[in-house]
């Protein structure tokens, strides 16, 4: 059972250090009043970390080549105005995930 | 249970990515030799998709506890910036408190900054099923994934787009939410900014920075446009 002991130990470890990098905010300030600052933020950030997110996914299109990002766009514009319209979520995703399958198949 | 319907409703969209990826995972471990268990278990106590699905050619490789170490730290510095909009919220929370911290992923975070719960349902019930359900079906995903992947010979290639299209549907009720858009913007500029100026592996810190340190600076004209008074 040796060979057991290294991933145990590797998950162990990416599990300590994704838990303490989740925590850390609740570590420095779970057990203060929040300062006015950190309140402000808890309502200006959600906007900005949701579109960095966005962006992030996209990091791997093809931008400068063919297909030219063009199914994580065209996908990504047809989440955005169903839910705009329509206000489905379940549609939005739906719709958008299998206009994205469909296009990386026929580009 | 009222609040368990509540947040199965909420959190179906997750499903299907989770499983989509938590498969994924559990296919790629058993082709790397590593057994159901292991998978399980990496699905129990990190719950962390990008970096679980990262960590298996390292660990086939058997690279050395520092690197995962100081690969989980780079893969998921973003977390940092989650709990920040949940510490009162979380920590009225008593015994789920810590559950809720550690459960805090991408799309557990974009379900519960956006989510409005209904009149009459416990939010904090709901908050908590949340949680549980995402982490319940990426054990699912990842355990099924390591026991059955060679029978499942669908081609999913792509799914894994709905993990994209709900922070997209998020980001669409937030733009209608607030009536500050500077938060969208700054975050957009510095994102892209930092895409082009430091290439696609190493922009997402510096942005996360960035945009937290531009919306300091924005602090007088954002709270006075979301008309937000903490008193």
């Amino acid at each position: 059972m040796s060979n057991a002991v290294y991933p145990i130990a590797a998950i162990a470890v990416a599990a300590l250090v994704t838990l303490g990098l989740r925590a850390f905010p609740f570590l420095l300030f779970g057990r203060r009043p929040l300062p006015k600052t950190l309140r402000y933020l808890g309502r200006a950030l959600p906007p900005a970390i949701m579109t960095v997110l966005v962006i992030y996914c996209l990091r791997d299109a093809s931008f400068g080549q063919f297909p030219f990002a063009v199914p994580e766009l065209a996908a990504g514009a047809l989440v955005v105005i169903l839910q705009a319209v329509k206000k489905n979520m379940y549609l939005s995703i739906v719709a958008g995930t299998v206009l994205y399958m469909v296009l990386i198949r026929v580009m | 249970m009222k609040e368990f319907r509540f947040a199965l409703k909420q959190t179906v969209p997750i499903f299907f990515t989770y499983l989509f990826l938590g498969v994924a995972f559990g296919v790629l471990m058993s082709d790397a030799g590593f057994g159901a268990g292991f998978s399980a278990a990496a699905a129990v106590f990190i719950f962390a998709g990008s970096l679980q699905l990262v960590m298996v050619p390292l660990m086939a490789s058997g690279a050395s506890l520092l690197t995962i170490a100081l690969t989980s730290l780079f893969i998921n510095a973003r977390h940092i910036f989650y709990g920040i909009g949940f510490i009162e919220k979380f920590r009225r929370m008593g015994a789920r408190y810590p559950y809720m911290i550690f459960s805090l992923t991408d799309e557990t975070y974009s379900i519960l900054s956006s989510v409005r719960y209904p009149e009459g349902l416990d939010e904090d019930r709901c908050a908590f099923f949340i949680a549980m359900l995402n982490q319940s079906y990426w054990i699912l995903g990842c355990t099924l994934g390591a026991c059955a992947g060679s029978y499942l010979q669908f081609d999913m290639r792509g799914f894994e787009f709905s993990a994209v299209a709900l922070f997209l549907v998020v980001v669409t009720d937030q733009w209608r939410q607030y009536k500050t858009k500077l938060p969208f913007l700054v975050a957009a500029a510095c994102a892209v900014g930092f895409f082009l100026l430091l290439g696609k592996e190493y922009f997402l810190v510096p942005t996360l920075l960035a945009s937290l340190a531009a919306l300091l600076v924005l602090r007088g004209p954002i709270e006075k446009k979301e008309g937000l008074a903490y008193e």
